[in-house]
């Protein structure tokens, strides 16, 4: 039997949270995280309370503190998971509570919102489509990816403590989706929000965001390159 | 854009290169004193070398650089710990007036070196 332990918060009931352990049998099978918290919910106790769509770590909705490592629950096996037979299930750090594993996103989507993430031209438009060649097109691999699960922000100490000031590595991951995109044409504006010391500087390249991002991409990098494109703009 | 009028160079970037260089030079400092410790010196060798315009001068890149170094990097942990989203106002209060006690004790570093370097 697999031991679990889930964080629980209803904030119209409880005074504080507190951890609710429970007994799983997963009948020896390697199941993700997701389909432990399925079975609670359907066998043990139905008021659980999660946010979860597609279960296959497309939707981004499932992002939880599993063991003390952000992810996503619906592609994340036990046998990554567990440690000593035991199960500890959080919702992702630093952000409010909503109840149980469910949290605001609201600072983490105004981080989001800040970097204006949509396509930039004001050239007038061509009849048919603005053409990008492959090698340019090539340079948004590795960013147009993410899935803005907040698993990266919410690992980050520097989000932590400035959420509201530090953009974070899933907005600027997408700043510079768009900085590096050949048919937008809105850079400087975009370079010229970016130089205080929070909403870049604040990052000091620790990498947690590159160790829990589910989808393998490396916002860590992404900053390194804005920083690169300010100081050539500056210097 | 997020304002911030307490950093030392009110730019992200500019604190960036200012907190890169000043390590580089504090580095090339602690290395040179390092390699002259190493190879032995005693007290006339060491009155000698400070007596020397490169090693004042240098040395006073080296106080500048540890001034600027350690403004942008205690402002970095002050912003971090203490702020009004952690502690409301009170975190306001303690952290300007620990970092005008911090820029004070910089300040004498810097004169202190100065006398030390250029004094006698």
């Amino acid at each position: 039997m697999l031991q679990v332990s889930i964080y629980r918060y209803n904030p119209e009931t409880d005074a504080e949270p507190r951890m609710e352990e429970f007994q799983v049998d997963t009948g020896g099978k390697d199941v993700m995280v997701l389909d432990v918290l399925e079975q609670i919910k359907a066998e043990q106790d139905s008021s659980v309370t999660y946010r979860r769509s597609c279960r296959e770590g497309v939707c981004g909705s499932d992002g939880l503190n599993m063991n003390g490592k952000n992810g996503l629950a619906c592609i994340t096996p036990l046998s990554e998971a567990v440690k000593g037979n035991k199960l500890v299930i959080r919702p992702l750090p630093g952000l409010p509570v909503i109840r149980d594993l469910v949290v605001d996103m609201s600072l983490f989507y105004q981080q989001y919102e800040k970097v204006q993430p949509y396509l930039q031209n004001n050239t007038p438009a061509p009849a048919i489509e603005r053409l990008q060649s492959p090698e340019d097109r090539d340079k948004l691999d590795g960013l147009y990816e993410c899935i803005l699960c907040a698993c990266c922000s919410t690992s980050c100490p520097s989000f932590w403590w400035n959420p509201d000031r530090f953009i974070g590595p899933a907005g600027l991951l997408q700043a510079y989706r768009f900085l590096a995109d050949s048919r937008d044409t809105a850079t400087e504006e975009r370079l010229a929000k970016l130089d205080d010391p929070f909403s870049v500087f604040r990052c000091h390249g620790i990498q947690n965001c590159v160790n829990v991002c589910p989808k393998g991409l490396n916002p860590t990098r992404a900053i390194g390159h804005i920083r690169n494109m300010l100081l050539s703009r500056a210097a | 854009m997020v304002t911030a009028v307490t950093s030392l160079g009110r730019s992200g970037l500019s604190d960036w290169l200012l907190q890169r260089v000043s390590a580089v030079v504090l580095l090339a400092w602690f290395l040179v004193i390092g390699w002259v410790v190493a190879t032995g010196i005693d007290y006339a060798g060491w009155q000698a070398l400070f007596a020397t315009a490169w090693m004042r001068i240098f040395t006073l890149l080296a106080v500048l650089s540890l001034a600027a170094h350690a403004w942008i990097g205690m402002w970095s942990v002050l912003t971090d710990y203490l702020t009004e989203r952690l502690m409301g106002s009170k975190g306001n209060v303690l952290r300007i007036g620990l970092q005008l006690c911090i820029s004070l004790l910089l300040f004498i570093y810097v004169i202190w070196g100065v006398q030390i370097l250029w004094g006698n």
